[in-house]
């Protein structure tokens, strides 16, 4: 293997083994604020150890994704070196914006969150955990922006610097081969780079799938114990919050995923075909719903629903949406290979796709993933209403949290495919219609000392994850404290619950 | 002063924060298993344990900074160090996760696992940023397009070996300081027996360096007669590390800590000042060196995070100030401690 696929490899499983963590952690973060709020309104102690056992919880996340964060901002130098001197102009920024304004306030009001619970008062303890899940929404902001410039890059020209002096290049200059080391591009408009054709919808759309993942971490467990008839009071009462978050970032899910939608169609043309396994350009386009792509004759088998994609895009049935057979567009590729054939430009056209079955099951996979948890969703709120949820002698209770126990599945395989539709629907460039992949690698790194370091994640990620299993489980099973273990409280702390709780009786 | 000078000072001071604060968690995992009783290891862990975290995104912003400011130093340092920095990787991964695993299971291999993995990849994480600024400091083969042209063993010269040993004896000197200030009773006797050897060793190590310095390289003599200001910094280094036992016969031990800090900050400038206007030093090919200019992003940028450095540093300094406020005082364990 070359050393780009295998920089490919290892990019991809150590962002995938990444983002396990990260949307626990914010959506997790969302459900302490939440409890603690409530604990700090009512006095009821329940809700202060449900904050202490989700704040456990958390804290084994957040190690995890720290852990293999780094990693992640070490690689673009390590094996994207080309693409770093490329972009470092506006990438750069992105990141080094994380580090100050999400990284520092994550990392320092965690500190009052995990350890300082003898140390300030509760309202200064709340407000650490408000700041904790603020700072890890930030970070979302900035990664989201980071990536969304790679995949719609905005608000920069082209420069090339020869002797130090920097020529401007005009719009639509098409990258050579020989450029790369002496042009790059430069900043011209930094709100340009933030607000780029996607990243809010991308951002809006992360964040609620961020959300859904934590709730869904708080239901499964709540339904464990209910289940099991453990520590019923706190189950109940966990699993309420985690069914209001949840299902409002489910309802909202429906709303960014067509934003986001609707955005692909509009810049990244190339890659909504590929997710749609659409290769001809017709009329009343469908949309399909599940199915299969035969790569090689070019056609795509699939239960669709006729019409809808041309009605998304274009607000009626019949406009057609373009196929990979007109995409990327003739122009495009006559600027690139000046001189091609007529009749070689199909050809070429196909080395500007992406890996087509991949992105459209990657794609529909997370969409039946979605749809099954607003499903679920659905279904757990009505068994609440009449009365049911609580009731596991009943069989149909019974299966609806068993259900529940392992839905916490759902949003982790909708994250991870909804990834690999966005990261490999790009392809073949690492900046859109700019860099290909293959001119971002690094060109000092040999493919051995690749697969050495790749052997060395797989390993110690392996290892990893076995504990990260096996002390969550353990926190699981050993439960929330109990309210006398928990009355060892400091006596400002206690003063509100006694205060509170007489207030109650 | 242009805005290349501005950010050259900037990302020197946040890698100098990332040295004196990581510097003291890296220090502490270097000594950790000469405390053999489980408390003492579990003081040591819990008086780093609200800090680690926060110390670390010094190292993190400031390669954030660095990729912003010098992209191009960023791309050749990074991918010319590459095993060594995957193996720095697997160091913090592991430091990171020790730390939180260590104290969750009680069983006797699992404490030593979790303690050999913290104390292990605390030192080799230690040698290998030594390693990494020795061979800053005696430059690296560069080609015309800045790209790295040496091999991984030549990043393991004898001078770039010595820094990062002194690197090692000098987080530990540090880390130990810190100990002693965040530790009572028999710990904190146990700790301070540590520290005369320590700082004995380290003055040891930083001698050595000069010397190799002056052998490695002899243009240093040129560069101090250019720049006389770097010999007062020595002198004032080496003073405030001399200080340290003068403050512990004295029972100060937050002001040893602060000559500790101060002697790592000493250092860190030492450097700055020796490697101005370098970015990445090219040897034995001076000519493809890397410079705050040739490896700078566009002044827009530059300008733009200086805008944002403006805004976010000093809420950054604020809270991270609080937080060592709010955990200040002798380390005590509880039902929250590792």
């Amino acid at each position: 293997m070359d050393a780009e696929l295998l920089a490919r490899i290892q990019f991809a499983f150590t962002a995938s083994f990444h983002y396990l963590f990260p949307p626990m952690s914010i959506g997790l973060g969302i459900c302490l604020v939440i409890m603690e709020g409530i604990w700090l309104k009512t006095g009821n102690i329940l809700y202060h150890n449900m904050a202490r056992y989700w704040t456990r919880v958390f804290a084994l996340t957040f190690a995890v994704g720290v852990a293999t964060g780094i990693v992640l901002e070490f690689e673009f130098g390590t094996n994207w070196s080309t693409y770093s001197r490329f972009v470092g102009d506006i990438f750069g920024s992105a990141l080094a914006a994380e580090g100050i304004f999400a990284f520092f306030l994550e990392s320092g009001f965690l500190a009052i969150l995990l350890f300082g619970w003898n140390k300030v008062g509760p309202k200064m303890h709340f407000f650490s955990t408000c700041m904790v899940a603020f700072g890890s929404h930030f970070s979302a902001v900035w990664i989201i922006v980071a990536n969304s410039w790679m995949q719609t890059p905005a608000g920069f020209h082209l420069e090339r610097t020869v002797e130090g002096v920097p020529t401007i290049l005009p719009p639509g200059y098409v990258l050579q081969p020989s450029d790369l080391g002496s042009v790059r591009a430069v900043v011209d408009d930094f709100w340009a780079v933030v607000f780029c054709p996607s990243s809010m919808e991308r951002l809006s759309h992360v964040l609620m799938a961020a959300w859904m993942t934590g709730a869904f971490m708080v239901i499964s467990v709540s339904a464990y114990y209910i289940l099991r008839g453990r520590h019923l009071e706190f189950a109940k009462a966990s699993m309420r919050i985690g069914l209001a978050v949840g299902a409002f970032a489910a309802v909202m899910q429906l709303v960014t995923g067509s934003i986001s939608a609707a955005g692909v169609m509009k810049n990244q043309p190339v890659k909504l075909a590929a997710m749609e396994g659409l290769f001809e350009t017709k009329e009343y386009t469908p949309m399909a719903i599940a199915g299969y792509v035969d790569e090689k004759n070019e056609k795509t088998t699939a239960l669709e629903i006729p019409g809808l994609l041309s009605f998304l895009a274009n607000g009626n049935f019949k406009t057609p949406v373009p196929g990979l057979k007109d995409l990327p567009t003739d122009e495009f590729i006559k600027a690139r290979h000046p001189g091609v054939s007529p009749q070689d430009i199909p050809k070429v056209r196909q080395t500007y796709w992406p890996d087509i079955p991949a992105v459209f099951q990657a794609y529909h996979l997370m969409i039946s993933v979605g749809v099954a948890l607003i499903g679920l969703m659905v279904v757990t709120w009505f068994f609440w209403w009449k009365g049911w949820l609580f009731q596991p002698d009943w069989w149909a209770s019974k299966v609806l949290l068993l259900l529940l126990i392992f839905s916490v599945l759902g949003p982790q395989i909708g994250n991870q495919t909804g990834w690999f539709t966005a990261e490999l629907g790009r392809q073949p460039w690492v900046v859109t219609d700019l860099l290909l992949i293959s001119q971002g690698v690094s060109k000092v790194v040999a493919a051995n000392q690749i697969v050495a370091s790749i052997i060395m994640f797989m390993v110690v990620y392996a290892l990893l994850f076995l504990v990260f299993i096996y002390l969550l489980n353990k926190k699981i099973q050993h439960g929330p404290d109990t309210e006398e273990e928990s009355l060892d409280l400091p006596e400002s702390w206690k003063m509100l619950a006694e205060r509170k709780g007489s207030a109650r009786n | 002063m242009d805005l290349n000078i501005v950010w050259y000072i900037l990302v020197g001071v946040l890698f100098t924060g990332y040295a004196v604060l990581d510097g003291f968690d890296l220090g502490v995992g270097a000594v950790y298993l000469f405390a053999k009783k489980d408390e003492d290891r579990r003081l040591f862990l819990n008086s780093i344990g609200p800090f680690w975290d926060g110390n670390e995104v010094w190292l993190v912003t400031g390669g954030g900074a660095l990729f912003a400011a010098f992209p191009e130093a960023y791309a050749t340092v990074f991918s010319g160090f590459y095993l060594a920095f995957m193996l720095l990787l697997c160091c913090l991964i592991f430091r990171a996760v020790a730390i939180e695993f260590r104290s969750k299971e009680t069983w006797p291999w699992w404490r030593a696992m979790w303690d050999v993995a913290f104390s292990v990849s605390s030192i080799v994480a230690s040698l290998l940023i030594g390693v990494a600024m020795g061979n800053m400091v005696v430059g690296i083969p560069l080609d015309a397009d800045h790209e790295f042209a040496g091999t991984f063993f030549g990043l393991l010269n004898p001078y770039s070996l010595a820094l990062g040993l002194t690197t090692v004896f000098l987080f530990a000197m540090h880390g130990t300081i810190y100990l002693a200030m965040k530790t009572e009773g028999g710990t904190q006797a146990l700790v301070r027996g540590w520290i005369k050897p320590l700082i004995m060793v380290f003055l040891f190590f930083f001698f050595i360096l000069n010397l190799l310095t002056l052998v490695y390289q002899p243009q240093i003599i040129d560069i101090v007669r250019e720049r006389p200001v770097i010999l007062l910094v020595g002198v004032v280094t080496v003073l405030m590390a001399l200080n340290v036992p003068r403050e512990f016969a004295a029972g100060r031990e937050f002001l040893a800590f602060l000559s500790s800090c101060g002697t790592m900050g000493g250092l860190m400038l030492l450097f700055g000042i020796s490697h101005f206007p370098y970015m990445v030093l090219s040897m034995p090919t001076p000519e493809n060196s890397l410079t705050i200019y040739n490896a700078a992003s566009s002044p827009k940028t530059l300008m733009i995070m200086l805008i944002i450095a403006t805004i976010g540093v000093p809420i950054v300094l604020a809270y991270t100030a609080s937080i060592y406020w709010i955990f200040r005082g002798k380390t005590k364990l509880d039902s929250h401690s590792y």
